[in-house]
């Protein structure tokens, strides 16, 4: 089993800890000159995404967690799992919706995202910062009004519900910031 | 091409560091403490389970960077050197961070007659030079008062079991890690409650530490259960290490024994002893008090740093 000692800790070390992967955010050495030394941790937990503070003894080993980040194509969604496959080795996995969190609704086939994998499963799926999706439904548009404010929900292919402006019409493609969830611009064809 | 071959550390900070340089020595000229230069590699080397020493080689031995020129120091006042400073680079291996670097300039000097509380009036006097902002306020605290202050306790009358009582009452975390040493009990409640509530803007002395963290202090005449070891804070970030010097060659030699039979116990490896230390406080070290400071942390101080890097002209060889 391999394991890291806390003076092998920096940012983006992955180990397990209460049995759950964790990434390290921060990791702070405090020692008075002649006494004990300690490591002030700041770390995400992979499964819930929270953030959590844990002090070590300094030479404490850790259990390493064996995650990895890993570009995938998704592919369908069967009702129960979502599959993605490594567009290099064509190899295949399935994730549960856990996994997904909100990046399910943004995702439609051949969606290149990030899988991270925990012992080969997927822990956490990552949509890009960016997609493109077509409205497939949506208030008419009111002609003319480009420039006023005012907003209106759409429904895009993939499911998700965002405002966009009242310009925007049915059929046509826009650019989405998945991480905030807002329309960014209409998409040229 | 990166910008990695910059250096860590502005113009200005090290304009201001070698200000400083030149008002410590000043200072020092002016009290007729001589400055001098010891080897910084020595066959001998601290015993300290605390502190790791870098090693090198010559000729197939093993010898090793200093962790402050303590020992070599002695031995000049031993030999009849009078009062003495010594500004230089030191190693200590392991220990990186924003308030860390594994090498870093020490100043260290030595009074003959001073007791503890007689060189931290000087350390007052100098720091006041130092420090550019007008007023500067110091605070003086004994080991003993601070326990009992922020937790009812005596630290010198508590056991492990007593110190994870005071932990689990005042909802102090438990590091993974821990066991039943009390000294690393005693050093937890410290750094995580103790120096962490120091007023912000203002040096605390703390003084008198428990007997079983002496290094090489002396125990207290009226008290042995203390030792007249003391250290410097500002804020919470401590700055200086000194002691009322311990000059009992035995007490010393047992002293160096039990720290290789502690390193011994947490397979650590052993360090050679230096007996040209026991034998120099053999023929009689005089009285005296010593301190050590950490002019990088000092400097953070100064120039309001919160990364040791940014005081350091390369500060960044260890990181990555």
């Amino acid at each position: 089993m391999a394991s890291y000692s806390t003076n092998e800790f920096r940012g983006g070390l992955k180990l397990i800890l209460d049995n759950d992967p964790c990434s390290i955010i921060e990791n702070e050495l405090v020692k008075p000159g002649k006494g004990q030394a300690f490591n002030r941790v700041k770390m995400r937990n992979l499964k819930t995404g929270r953030v959590l503070e844990k002090t070590f003894k300094s030479g404490e080993s850790v259990e390493a967690a064996d995650v990895i980040d890993v570009d995938m194509e998704f592919s369908y969604n069967d009702g129960e799992f979502w599959y993605f496959m490594d567009p290099n080795t064509f190899e295949q996995v399935a994730a549960p919706d856990s996994a997904l969190v909100d990046s399910g609704k943004w995702i439609k086939a051949q969606e290149l995202c990030t899988v991270t994998l925990w012992n080969g499963a997927p822990l956490v799926v990552t949509a890009p910062n960016f997609v493109e999706l077509a409205v497939t439904e949506t208030d008419p548009g009111l002609k003319g009004d480009t420039a006023q404010g005012g907003t209106k929900p759409a429904t895009l292919e993939s499911g998700a519900v965002v405002k966009v402006p009242l310009f925007i019409e049915e059929g046509e493609m826009l650019k989405v910031d998945t991480r905030s969830g807002e329309y960014v611009s209409r998409v040229k064809s | 091409m990166t910008q990695r071959w910059q250096p860590t550390a502005a113009l200005k900070t090290l304009k201001e560091r070698a200000r400083i340089l030149q008002s410590i020595r000043a200072f020092f000229d002016q009290r007729n403490v001589l400055e001098v230069e010891t080897p910084v590699i020595s066959r001998a080397a601290i015993t300290d389970p605390q502190i790791e020493s870098f090693s090198t080689q010559f000729h197939q031995k093993d010898f090793y960077l200093h962790t402050s020129p303590e020992f070599y120091m002695k031995r000049l006042l031993a030999s009849g050197s009078g009062d003495i400073y010594q500004i230089v680079k030191v190693f200590r291996d392991d220990e990186n961070g924003k308030n860390h670097n594994p090498e870093f300039t020490m100043l260290e000097w030595y009074r003959l007659g001073f007791n503890h509380h007689q060189l931290m009036d000087e350390m007052e006097l100098l720091l006041s030079r130092l420090m550019i902002k007008g007023k500067i306020k110091f605070q003086r605290l004994s080991y003993q008062q601070a326990f009992i202050n922020q937790f009812e306790i005596d630290p010198f009358d508590s056991d492990v079991f007593q110190l994870k009582q005071v932990a689990e009452r005042f909802n102090i975390e438990t590091p993974q890690g821990m066991d039943d040493d009390r000294d690393m009990w005693l050093d937890w409640l410290m750094v995580e409650k103790i120096a962490a509530d120091f007023p912000k803007d203002i040096f605390t002395f703390l003084y008198d530490y428990p007997a079983s963290q002496a290094s090489l202090a002396r125990l207290d005449k009226e008290d042995s259960r203390k030792a007249n070891r003391f250290e410097l804070f500002y804020g919470e970030l401590e700055l200086a290490n000194g002691f009322y010097e311990l000059t009992d060659a035995d007490e010393q030699a047992k002293r160096f024994d039990n720290d290789n039979i502690v390193r011994q116990q947490r397979g650590q490896k052993l360090m050679p002893i230096d007996e040209c230390l026991l034998d120099a406080l053999k023929s009689g070290l005089p009285e005296c008090s010593g301190v050590a400071i950490g002019i990088d942390r000092v400097m953070m101080v100064i120039m309001g740093a919160d990364h040791i890097n940014e005081v350091i002209s390369f500060g960044d060889e260890f990181s990555g």
